[in-house]
């Protein structure tokens, strides 16, 4: 990855990442409910929430919160550009991470007894979803090694043939990364009330406009990781990568959909385990073969 | 139409009388009538809504939540009276407890009549707030909105606003009617404040 690509990455990422986010969002919006037997909002509804909120008033408990949800905005920014130009994973996973430290901070930075408890809860989803998150790195590099997400061009077999248990752990976790049901526990899009809203709870106007559009980024970048296990040889396989990534997106509605919320300390156990499970087999699986292939 | 009124985020407060309003207002919220056409999501946090709906007669004690809940709500918003008792009091208006309508607390917007509202109505009436929601929306782009002017409080209600405790009231009460059993209930509500 040379500099200019990064740039280009980085503009082309700004530009395009809410767009594709927006719409599907809008997407799962009107999926969502005709899954429940409803009409469902217009495709652009998401983008008028966020035009909305901009336009609303604007106060804040503490004034630094702006400052870090902007942060984790342009954190979320650049890690998808870096993950898109074919950069370091891990470092796109440790970028993607402070974006949603930063998030959490900005939670606690009002002192609101609901938005520490949304604070809380999100620190619970991000310990259960980051090992799984930094092993798959960890993966990535044994099957093809390089950290550069640009290496899997250079496969001659995709990565779901090489690694396909680590696919299912990510699978797995990925689900708390999309805030959906049954791992939506910080906050959640549905309509339905919590503890007041979550962690966003003192986050109003533009501030929540700002979650929003770092949401939509996010949800490019973890559909991406998706993608990445089914790209191998030329960028051709690309349209692989996308048509399966919009059909995990489509299974995240589904389960959203059936699924009904678990308390925090089963996700906590679950994603260990399947991340234990996951992983142990797959190095099980690693010696295995470099045994053999001796 | 303007973004504004493409996505108005409900708040809902049912303060009492029969609760018949609130059971439709949740009623307009399910897939039969599915609001979410509109980009009406109904949300549980004052700080995130558009639009406040309320159900029901006002009493005193409700009068400094209802404020409390409208002021942490950010402009542009909307107050919609659902139900004839969320109007004028309905049936309960001349109950001693009563005040009357969500106007003795706070500003209304619109009102939406029917005992017990019916859906639709309350579809309409929110649809009707988008139109002020606009309004004022354009007014605070341009600097000028003035928030409207809160109607004058009870005296009950007055005292509690300024910080003064429930019990307060009730014991001053107490003191007032001078009966003598009761007398120890006071005495308790006041070394809890010590």
């Amino acid at each position: 990855m040379t500099l200019l690509s990064f740039g280009i990455a980085l503009v082309a990422f700004t530009v395009l990442g809410p767009v594709v986010g927006c719409l599907l969002t809008g997407i799962d919006r009107i999926i969502s409910a005709r899954m429940q037997g409803r009409v469902g909002p217009p495709l652009l509804q998401p983008y008028y929430d966020v035009v909305k909120l901009l336009a609303k008033e604007k106060r804040s408990l503490n004034g630094v919160q702006g400052y870090y949800l902007v942060i984790a905005l342009l954190m979320a920014i650049v890690s998808g550009a870096l993950f898109f130009a074919g950069g370091n994973l891990l470092l796109v996973v440790f970028l993607i991470g402070l974006s949603t430290l930063l998030f959490i901070v900005a939670a606690y930075s009002t002192r609101s007894p609901y938005a520490e408890i949304g604070a809380q809860r999100e620190i619970i989803q991000v310990l259960a979803y980051e090992p799984m998150i930094i092993l798959m790195s960890v993966f990535f590099f044994y099957a093809t090694g390089s950290f550069n997400t640009s290496a899997v061009f250079e496969l001659s077999l995709p990565l779901i043939v090489l690694i396909p248990l680590i696919f299912a752990g990510f699978l797995f976790v990925i689900t708390i990364k999309l805030r959906k049901s049954p791992f939506d526990l910080s906050f959640s899009h549905h309509g339905h009330q919590e503890l007041v809203k979550g962690i966003t709870t003192e986050m109003s106007g533009g501030n929540l406009a700002i979650v929003e559009i770092t949401h939509w980024y996010e949800n490019v970048l973890f559909l991406g990781y998706a993608g990445l296990f089914f790209v191998w040889g030329g960028p051709l396989t690309l349209i692989v990568a996308v048509v399966v990534a919009l059909a995990v997106y489509f299974l995240e509605i589904v389960i959203d959909n059936t699924y009904a919320r678990v308390k925090w300390q089963p996700m906590l156990r679950w994603s260990w385990i399947v991340t234990l499970v996951c992983t142990l087999a797959s190095m099980a699986i690693f010696t295995v073969l470099t045994v053999l292939s001796v | 139409m303007s973004a504004v009124s493409k996505s108005p985020w409900v708040l809902h407060y049912d303060a009492s009388s029969c609760n018949g309003c609130d059971i439709e207002v949740l009623a307009a919220l399910t897939p039969l009538y599915d609001v979410e056409r509109f980009g009406i999501i109904n949300t549980g946090n004052p700080k995130h809504a558009d639009v406040f709906l309320i159900t029901g007669s006002v009493n005193e004690l409700q009068v400094p939540i209802i404020r409390q809940l409208y002021e942490q709500m950010l402009e542009p918003k909307v107050v919609v009276a659902c139900g004839i008792c969320a109007c004028t009091g309905g049936v309960f208006k001349e109950c001693y407890n009563t005040l009357g309508g969500v106007d003795v607390a706070i500003p209304v917007d619109v009102y939406a009549p029917g005992c017990a509202v019916r859906p639709e109505t309350i579809i309409d009436a929110v649809v009707a707030g988008l139109g002020v929601l606009e309004e004022k929306s354009a007014l605070l782009k341009k600097g000028e909105l003035v928030s409207p002017e809160m109607p004058p409080l009870p005296s009950a209600a007055d005292k509690m606003v300024q910080g003064e405790r429930v019990s307060d009231t009730w014991k001053n009460n107490i003191a007032a009617a001078g009966e003598a059993p009761l007398a120890s209930v006071a005495a308790t509500s006041s070394t809890e404040e010590q």
